[in-house]
């Protein structure tokens, strides 16, 4: 098989892991020599027509596996084609196309060869490889195998800026079903492991300057949706216990997509996009603006968010008492929750309501889009009277479908 | 009152940042108004009015003060193509001396345009750090003489980008030789040096690289056709770059042959013999379902049963007081009227996959016991997630429903049984049937009403047997 073949094989089968960061690592420079640096920002390299960013070399040493997990293209059972790349060329391809300014740097991940052990020791070797032959200083995202000894899965986090491993499902019975060799006593055994490896190295790096790193940018985790039957409250409630049990520093949501020769025990159908995009809004409403799980589940009917308008919006809808919200006076946390007004929206308002009263005019120029903001604030020279009681405020603020773009060509 | 003749401030460059400071400096302190100047980038090297034969006012004894945030933004700024930027930066720096706070009134139109022309800057330098492609080539120093390898780039920029974009490649490839040509100036680094030459164009770029194969190749593998996202893509990649981005190429035939590669992999069918063991699996997991809170107080989920691979399905509504202490469908007294009326159809019951549209029983205790209650639309909503997997996997040639709320489960539209009878709906899995719960018959008060509905449904019964015995 030539190389460009194990290329495609082992390209296509890491695809479905949606994690591409390359941002939060520490900050490197190639002017002492070796070759790559990393500023603190990540850079997305190319965008595939799937929406997804490409920033790293994202492939799998080997497809080969001995799990048979239902929801992955790679399990035993499948017919796939198989490939393997050997330490060598992983190495060659990722300072190749480094070189080219194709990608941040490499993501790399396996199926389970051998056993647990060897495929981990491979996969450091690679990151090892990288960091001592080639003076490499871009960024390097490990998989961890879960059942790797302790000690092999820790050097990942000396060589690598992220390390990471997927909880796969949001429930343990789905878990059970779907992935019946992985445990989730051991995934989240080894989580903890690597949270206590993470925060001993900052510990260190405080008190000593030379302190080996470990995992700059931490570690994160995969959940799968729509492919088992939780809600999207069971889905937010397990992600924010994973945010601070683990301090992870990701949690990514893939809509369960159709694969090739997919397993008999998965649903056929996929869910809808939104449903994953809705998902990261929660997640952006619980880091990012001060919701609490409890929230997402009062957005929520039945535990799940509705598609056709953000969980933001849908939360105002049923707490309409808190609303309107009088730009000029309300502080940050009852700002944060009015739907069209970002982060970055509402420092901007805090700074520039202490030089001025702020009109619905100034406000137009700090938001995106002013009629989404509108119902929802009280400015110098607007105060929304009735708007906020109307029955049918949904309708008038809820986003026009738009059709699917078409492509020509 | 006569404007003062404009005064003319020709810059170096279009990123001349250090001579439109000192200028502003000079002209600020010499009090001379926004409006009374023009400013000017120098077009070429050759330009007779070399900058420095500006006729300004002399350096200002006192140092200037502006804002800690001031020069940062207008550094910025200064970069955007728009012609109007160095006045308007004057103009705010003007405004920034007799209002120091102002920066911080990001409200005001001045302010605002600055900051977004700043922004647009910022943008456009990350996507030149994102969407260079270098190309290697071999660069022969001499007739004879070993060659070595050199990487040229060929980029367009929207904004006055390259010399602020130079140190991070510098940063980032310091121990390689490498060129980026642009239209309006290229940069060159040798491995210790930065140098420029005047703007290029694209046929002195390199044509193609060994590796760019490869690229492509792992562009087009690392896409999922099963999720088209093309507005996210292009608000993040937009058009204008792709004509330098070697992958690009590939974008228009990947979207095409996205939607056909879906459709495939959909299409995929469980075999017969595997669906009996992927339904055990799903109604194992069903038992932990709380998609709504009806599971509350029950003995557990009543799942469907069946052949995996039954040629007839049959949708009931909910199970009753009977079935959830059996743990299954259709033992109560509506299912001893529905095996009555199969036998008389000779429809053999276990040839047939029998479920509900609702599967925790839903009652209201009444003393000790416990009354059944109609599902509403959001638990049957909940529970399709289930009806629509038993579906697709034993895929019933024919899906006789029984009741409004099976006709919801399947179909998830509401229904009159009286009005639907007798006449096939079209299913995307196969033909669908809609006839009366044999609950709905127990409960009819009227006998006579109560036979002609219990001859309708044997009737239905043997139309649901015929049709999916046809095909």
């Amino acid at each position: 098989m030539s190389l460009k073949e194990k290329l495609e094989v082992l390209a296509d089968a890491a695809k479905y892991d949606a994690s591409c960061a390359s941002s939060g690592t520490a900050k490197r420079d190639s002017l002492k020599g070796g070759i790559g640096s990393t500023e603190g920002m990540g850079i997305c390299h190319a965008y595939a027509p799937d929406g997804r960013c490409i920033s790293l070399l994202k492939i799998l040493l080997t497809n080969y596996c001995q799990f048979d997990c239902h929801y992955c293209i790679n399990r035993k059972s499948s017919s796939v084609r198989r490939a393997a790349f050997t330490v060598d060329e992983v190495v060659d391809l990722t300072i190749g196309f480094y070189r080219r300014n194709y990608i941040e740097g490499l993501f790399l991940s396996s199926g389970i060869i051998r056993n647990s052990d060897h495929t981990m020791e491979q996969l450091v070797l690679v990151a090892r490889k990288l960091r001592e032959d080639h003076g490499f200083k871009g960024y390097i995202h490990l998989k961890t195998i879960p059942d790797a000894d302790p000690e092999i899965v820790a050097q990942a986090g000396l060589w690598a800026d992220r390390v990471s491993i997927n909880i796969e499902l949001p429930t343990t019975s789905a878990l059970t079903r779907l992935a019946p060799d992985k445990s989730e006593k051991r995934i989240t055994g080894a989580m903890a492991e690597m949270k206590t490896s993470i925060l001993e190295a900052k510990e260190a790096s405080r008190k000593f300057k030379y302190a080996p790193r470990f995992a700059p940018a931490g570690q994160s985790t995969q959940m799968i949706v729509g492919a088992d039957a939780a809600t999207d409250v069971q889905i937010i409630d397990r992600a924010s216990s994973l945010y601070q049990g683990y301090k992870m520093r990701r949690v990514y949501y893939s809509a369960f997509s159709p694969i090739p020769d997919a397993s008999a025990v998965l649903p056929l159908q996929r869910p809808p996009l939104m449903r994953e995009h809705r998902l990261y809004q929660s997640d952006w409403l619980l880091r990012f603006y001060g919701y609490e799980p409890f929230d997402i589940q009062d957005a929520a009917e039945n535990g799940m968010l509705p598609l056709d308008i953000d969980p933001k919006l849908a939360w105002a809808l049923k707490f309409r008492s808190a609303f309107p919200v009088d730009v000029n006076r309300a502080e940050r946390e009852r700002l944060l929750r009015v739907p069209g007004l970002g982060v970055k929206a509402v420092k901007t308002i805090l700074a520039t309501r202490r030089y001025r009263q702020l009109r619905l005019d100034d406000v137009a120029r700090l938001t995106q889009s002013i009629a989404k903001v509108r119902p929802f604030i009280v400015t110098l020279d607007w105060r929304p009277t009735l708007l906020i009681d109307r029955a049918d405020l949904r309708r008038l603020v809820a986003p026009v479908e738009k059709q699917l773009e078409l492509f020509a060509g | 009152m006569r404007a003062a003749p404009a005064r003319v401030v020709r810059l170096a460059a279009e990123d001349d940042w250090d001579g439109w400071r000192d200028a502003a400096r000079r002209l600020l302190a010499a009090r001379v108004a926004p409006d009374a100047i023009v400013w000017q980038a120098r077009e070429s090297a050759d330009d007779l009015f070399a900058a420095g034969g500006n006729d300004l006012p002399p350096e200002p004894q006192l140092e200037l003060r502006v804002p800690r945030a001031f020069p940062a933004l207008a550094k910025s700024a200064l970069l955007h193509k728009d012609s109007e930027r160095f006045a308007l930066l004057y103009r705010l720096l003007w405004q920034v001396t007799e209002h120091p706070g102002l920066l911080n009134d990001h409200a005001d139109p001045l302010v605002r345009r600055v900051e977004l022309m700043a922004k647009a800057v910022r943008r456009d330098i990350h996507k030149m750090h994102a969407f260079v492609r270098f190309r290697e080539v071999e660069v022969l120093v001499e007739e004879g003489a070993e060659g070595h390898t050199r990487f040229v780039a060929w980029f367009e920029p929207e904004h006055h980008i390259i010399r602020a974009t130079a140190g991070f490649f510098v940063r980032r490839f310091a121990q390689m030789a490498w060129s980026i040509l642009t239209p309006e100036l290229s940069v060159h680094w040798d491995g210790e040096v930065l140098s420029e030459s005047i703007g290029a164009d694209r046929s002195q770029a390199p044509s193609g690289d060994p590796l760019e194969d490869m690229w492509k190749a792992y562009y087009a593998a690392i896409f999922n056709p099963a999720r088209l996202k093309i507005g996210a893509m292009t608000k993040e990649m937009p058009r204008k770059y792709w004509k330098n981005l070697p992958e690009a190429q590939l974008i228009a035939p990947l979207i095409a042959g996205a939607q056909a590669r879906e459709a495939t992999m959909v299409a995929q069918h469980v075999a017969p013999d595997e669906r009996g063991i992927s339904l055990q699996g799903l109604a194992e997991e069903a038992q932990e379902c709380r998609r709504c809170p009806l599971w509350k107080g029950t003995n557990g989920c009543v799942f469907g049963e069946g052949p995996g691979d039954a040629k007839l399905m049959i949708v009931g509504e909910q199970p009753g007081d009977e079935e959830d202490k059996a743990h299954r469908p259709f033992v109560g007294p509506a299912g001893g009227v529905l095996d009555r009326a199969l036998t008389q159809a000779g429809v053999e019951r276990s040839a047939v996959y029998l479920t509900n549209a609702v599967k925790h029983f839903k009652f209201e205790m009444r003393g000790k016991r416990r009354i059944h209650q109609k599902p509403d639309t959001s638990e049957i909503e909940a529970c399709r997630w289930w009806l629509d997997q038993e579906i697709r996997l034993v895929r019933p040639r024919t899906v006789l429903m029984l009741g409004a709320t099976a006709v919801r489960g399947v179909t998830g539209k509401a229904a009159t049984i009286g009005k639907m009878r007798g006449s096939p709906l079209h299913l995307p899995q196969g033909d669908g049937l809609v006839t009366w719960h044999p609950s709905y018959i127990l409960r009819l008060p009227d006998k006579d009403a109560a036979d002609r509905a219990y001859g309708n449904l044997v009737e239905d019964l043997s139309l649901a047997l015929e049709k999916s015995r046809e095909h």
